[in-house]
């Protein structure tokens, strides 16, 4: 591994920002800096106290490149738990550049992505949960996501979950101790039974769970696919809520041959609209391959948006569509060009997907899709709007987990109910445990004993 | 050091320090398997002697017993021929949870022991006291008795038990003693440490012991043993010895007032005493103190023999003053005259922490030389006779140049303990419970012998008829198997009669005889009286039961083996340089360095090791 190196990059987004960081961490961090960074009370950054800042310039062979504020965080008590140098840099990008620079020729190396988090983690300055929650904070593609980063890098996941474990693994020990000391007296459960607790275990976890949901749709966004025959208007919607034109928009049907991923921000989730070529039957080599990828943007989709057009009665092509959406979860059914006459049935549209949010737009005169935003919000976020600072889980892996926690607590509810004895309870208690343990990266182990020995008269 | 003035001319290959339940095992396994051995006792009076309660097995430790009796040992068959009661606990519980337990006679049980050392071939047994450990290059080559007779050996396990710098307490008294009225072992202790072993501290205690015939047992509740007696044994087919009760009764708040009033004269309360006792076997004091909640606690008394009248008042482990225990003794109803015939106390005593040792129970230190038994801090006779056995065991293959046994976790208790001995800080003294095997539900009693007799066989140490009974009970359970998966019970009137009365739904369309063994409402007896089919025999029966009903839970717990088994064959090279890794926590560091853990799966087991390390061990492997 190269953790003897020292390493440096950028660690402010590029872009045009007036201050810019350029950050080192290793063994050689306060050494090399030295070789650019000259302070204003005339004393090297070794001999500098930790965490200040430091006013001073960075130079290059005696010229001014930039006045800054360094600041220096020796091991272990810095992000890394290496000695670490940070230069805010105030001259823009150019003065950026050019300090990362000198750092490179002063030692340094450029860092791989993400190896400041690697380091952090390798130095245990950080768990797992929160190595991947920095991960995801650094990727946020939103204000809300990067909320929810936060909130787990603050270990309000952590707690949530321990608190989980804590009730579960004191329902254990209950029953482990009934199984190895049959012969003392060990007292039930006080006030509800272990299935009783075990349900309302299983409802925190299903909170967490929801949660989880709202929380990938914060970090993933939504995927949305536009489908309808040719020339109803979708690629008119899509920049409707764009509100700029960027697809190609013609009268011309099957020009829009390729998928087109557009990113909007809805109320702090990311929708990502992909607008298709139609599905349709191809007429040449170029529309089959378009009409191909379109079935398999559809398949992928969260969410599905269908457009017909509300002055045309509906087509065979338009039944075929619905036909195909018929199974997907998701679908929200604009009716577009309203703004002419109408001649289309739509209740045999709400017929045909029963249950599903027709919302009438006319793309071309702006109306009605601001109301198709939050049809969509609403769709994903089944109406039950989740404040993005509440949000905790956003990784799949906790998803998975608390999910596999709920399959065992579910399948150790069924155990209770059929009457089997305890140990195979025991289980499925175990598993759930096992399952909350691997977010927050703890084990079953002598914990159990622990909570007997502490609870319980124990010992004939 | 001590100099020997004397040479034994006989050399052997394996010396065993210490008679107890550890001792006795090792030594008879190793001259089971062809080597020469020696077993060393302080006093040829007290081997395999039962210093606390006249009982073996129960939760756990039943298991270690069949298991033990699976590999080849001893401690099961001895109990079967000498017990005086025996039970089967948590039959209300599934079969992994099932354990015998069974009172001993304590005096039999050390003459049938005694008498198996003094006929095995190859085995000489002598009465003598160990002071110090011969070695040569790192490698141990005999040890030197008081009186100053060297014994050379190839090998040499230590089963000292809880008489090294034994230190016994009875209120503020103390005096030195290896068991209460016998010697200690203090010179041991110092030539280990003097060769560089780290000592730590224990403590344990034990109750009062009364006359019987001072005993009111009408307010008492008597527990009889199970009617037949289930024996320890495969190989033993019904119990012959005469049976006893025991007897249940409980403290009141008039016994707990005058512990409450007597605690300054209590050595535990007053700081006498620096071991750790353990906390699944409080003593008296512990449980009044930290229960207070509890107005009354469980005594039972139990039999230390057939022609005794000594009864072990056990749950009450108490090392007050000899005037408090009888004051609080007599407190209690039915013992209001009870004359105590030998005092409680608590013993303090040297312990090795097991860090020292690699799971085959070989020293790190010293080439050769094996820790077993209580020396390991473990408590417990069938801790202690699983340690000894697999020391025996160990050391026989090593000088034979064969690879070590080392069962794993998922193949017998014994396997999790001595994993847990070499991955787990000791803070007091520690015993097998159920809930620390993860496998639980296929570490059980009932086929520990399926489990394990192909290894004592393997061994020498299980003979070729037991092997043969156990390989035709094997082909018999698939037999049965097949049958039930292979036979259809079609729909009939009589059937559906049976089905409803048992409380489970008609056939439909016919189901396999396996598929209605599946419903909890039936057992194999109803499956094949359904069917026709004479019932097979009880061994049989039992495991193909289990192995129908269960197989859900069973098939999960052997895909998480599966699972795990990665981890668990990841090899840490014997050498590896864990102060080399970057990264690790200060904690996780020490601790590895300290354990050296011989596979990843082991490493992970390690407290203080986070989930954080175990990556970065496993980066570093990798490489």
């Amino acid at each position: 591994m190269s953790e003897g190196s020292t390493i440096c990059a950028v660690s402010t987004p590029p872009g045009r920002s007036g201050i810019g960081i350029v950050r080192l961490s290793g063994p050689e961090a306060i050494d090399a800096a030295d070789r650019f960074f000259t302070a204003t009370n005339g004393r090297p950054l070794h001999e500098q106290s930790n965490r200040r800042l430091i006013h001073g310039h960075v130079l290059d062979e005696g010229c001014v490149v930039d006045e800054v504020l360094a600041s220096v965080m020796r091991s272990p008590h810095s992000y890394t738990t290496e000695d670490v140098v940070e230069i805010n840099c105030h001259g823009g990008i150019i003065a950026v550049r050019r300090t990362l620079e000198l750092a490179l020729k002063a030692g340094a190396r450029l860092a791989e992505p993400g190896e400041f988090t690697k380091r952090a983690f390798l130095g245990g300055r950080i768990d797992l949960a929160q190595a991947e929650a920095v991960a995801d904070l650094i990727g946020a593609k939103t204000a809300a996501s990067l909320r929810a980063a936060t909130n787990q890098l603050q270990g309000r996941l952590s707690e949530r979950i321990m608190a989980l474990r804590d009730r579960l693994a004191d329902c254990l020990a209950r029953i482990e101790a009934t199984i190895d000391f049959p012969e003392d007296e060990v007292p039930p459960l006080p006030g509800a039974g272990v299935a009783e607790v075990l349900e309302e275990i299983r409802d925190g976890i299903d909170d967490l769970i929801s949660n989880a949901q709202g929380g990938r749709l914060y970090r993933d966004g939504i995927t949305t696919v536009i489908v309808g025959k040719p020339n109803v208007g979708k690629s008119s919607i899509l920049n409707a809520i764009l509100s700029e034109p960027r697809a190609i928009v013609t009268e011309e049907p099957g020009t829009t041959r390729d998928v087109i991923v557009e990113s909007v921000d809805l109320r702090g989730i990311a929708l990502r609209l992909c607008d298709t070529a139609g599905i349709r039957e191809p007429g040449c080599e170029v529309e089959r391959l378009g009409v191909e990828r379109s079935e398999r943007a559809l398949d992928e989709a969260d969410l599905a948006l269908f457009i017909a057009d509300s002055s045309q009665p509906l087509s065979a092509e338009d039944v075929r569509i619905i036909e195909r959406l018929a199974a997907k979860p998701h679908v929200i059914v604009a009716a577009n060009k309203i703004d002419l006459k109408q001649d289309a049935d739509m209740s045999e549209i709400a017929r045909k997907l029963p249950g599903k949010k027709v919302v009438r737009t006319s793309a071309t005169e702006g109306i009605g899709i601001k109301e198709l935003g939050e049809a969509i919000f609403n769709e994903v976020t089944n109406g039950a709007e989740i404040a993005p600072e509440e949000i905790i889980v956003s990784r799949l892996r906790h998803q998975k987990a608390l999910e596999r926690a709920r399959t065992a607590l579910r399948r150790a509810g069924e155990a209770l109910a059929n009457a089997l004895s305890h140990e195979f309870v025991a289980v499925d208690l175990r598993d759930a445990l096992d399952a909350l343990g691997e977010i927050v990266g703890a084990v079953v182990t002598d914990d159990l004993l622990e909570r007997i020995f502490s609870e319980f008269c124990i010992g004939k | 050091m001590v100099e020997a003035m004397y040479i034994y001319p006989k050399k052997y290959d394996v010396i065993v320090v210490g008679a107890g339940h550890a001792g006795c095992e090792a030594a008879l396994a190793s001259a089971k398997m062809g080597c020469e051995t020696l077993l060393l006792t302080i006093s040829l009076d007290t081997i395999a002697q039962m210093s606390c309660n006249p009982a073996i097995g129960g939760l756990a430790k039943g298991h270690l017993v069949r298991e033990i009796d699976a590999l080849g040992g001893a401690m099961a068959k001895v109990t079967d021929a000498t017990g005086i009661q025996f039970r089967m606990l948590n039959r209300g519980k599934g079969p992994a949870v099932w354990a015998p337990r069974a009172q001993a006679d304590k005096k039999a049980y050390h003459l049938k022991m005694k008498h198996l050392l003094e006929e095995a071939a190859a085995l000489d047994l002598k009465q003598a006291l160990v002071e110090d450990i011969s070695i040569e290059n790192g490698r141990v080559t005999g040890v030197i008795t008081q009186t100053q007779t060297k014994f050379e050996g190839h090998a040499v396990i230590i089963t000292t038990g809880t008489f090294l710098r034994g230190l016994i307490h009875v209120g503020l008294s103390q005096y030195e003693a290896g068991r209460a009225g016998e010697f200690p072992s203090k010179k041991l202790s110092d030539a280990l440490e003097r060769i560089g072993f780290e000592l730590g501290r224990l403590k344990t205690g034990t109750p009062p012991r009364i006359n019987k015939n001072t005993v009111d047992f009408s307010a008492f509740t008597e527990q009889p043993g199970d009617v037949p007696p289930p024996p320890f044994s495969f190989s033993t087919d019904t119990i012959e010895r005469e049976q006893v009760p025991c007897y249940l009764g409980y403290t009141n708040e008039r016994t707990h007032e005058v512990i409450r009033n007597n605690l300054d004269r209590s050595p535990l309360y007053s700081g006498k005493i620096v071991g750790i006792g353990p906390r699944y076997c409080p003593s008296i004091e512990d449980k009044v103190v930290k229960f207070p909640e509890k107005k009354q606690h469980q005594i039972f008394l139990e039999p230390e023999g057939i022609e005794t009248d000594e009864l072990y008042c056990n749950g009450i482990p108490s090392s007050l003053p000899e005037d408090v225990q009888l004051q609080f003794l007599r407190t209690i109803r039915g013992l209001e005259q009870a004359e105590i015939m030998r005092s409680g106390y608590a013993i303090e005593y040297d312990f090795a922490p097991p860090s020292q040792i690699k799971a085959t129970m070989e020293t790190r230190k010293v080439e050769n030389l094996y820790f077993a038994g209580q020396i390991n801090g473990t408590s417990g006779y069938e801790e202690a006779a699983a340690q000894g056995l697999m020391a025996g065991i160990n050391a026989a293959l090593k000088l034979r140049g064969d690879v070590p046994l080392v069962l794993d976790r998922s193949q017998a208790y014994i396997g999790v303990l001595l994993d847990d001995l070499v991955t787990k800080e000791i803070r007091e003294p520690y015993r097998m419970f159920t809930a620390r095997a993860e496998y639980r539900l296929l570490l059980r009693q009932d086929n520990a012998d399926l489990r394990l007799m192909p290894i004592g066989h393997r061994l020498g140490l299980v003979d070729d008829a037991a092997f043969e009974r156990l390989e035709n009970k094997r082909e018999r359970i698939e037999e049965e198997l097949l049958r039930l998966r292979n036979n259809r019970l079609a729909p009939s009137e009589t059937a559906d009669r049976l089905l409803v009365e048992r409380g489970t739904g008609p056939l439909k369309d016919g189901a396999t005889l396996e598929q209605l063994l599946r419903r909890p409402e039936l057992n194999i007896e109803d499956v094949y009286a359904l069917a026709g089919l004479a019932v097979p025999e009880k061994n049989v029966a039992e495991q193909v039961q289990i192995e129908v009903k269960y197989d859900g839970y069973i098939k999960r717990q052997l895909a998480h083996i599966e699972k795990l088994k990665k981890l668990e064959d990841a090899a840490v090279p014997n050498e590896f340089d864990f102060s080399r890794l970057h990264g690790l926590s200060t904690e996780g560091r020490e601790k590895l360095m300290r354990f050296r853990p011989a596979s990843v799966g082991q490493a992970a087991r390690i407290s203080g090791v986070s989930p954080s390390d175990i990556s970065i061990l496993m980066i570093y492997l990798r490489k």
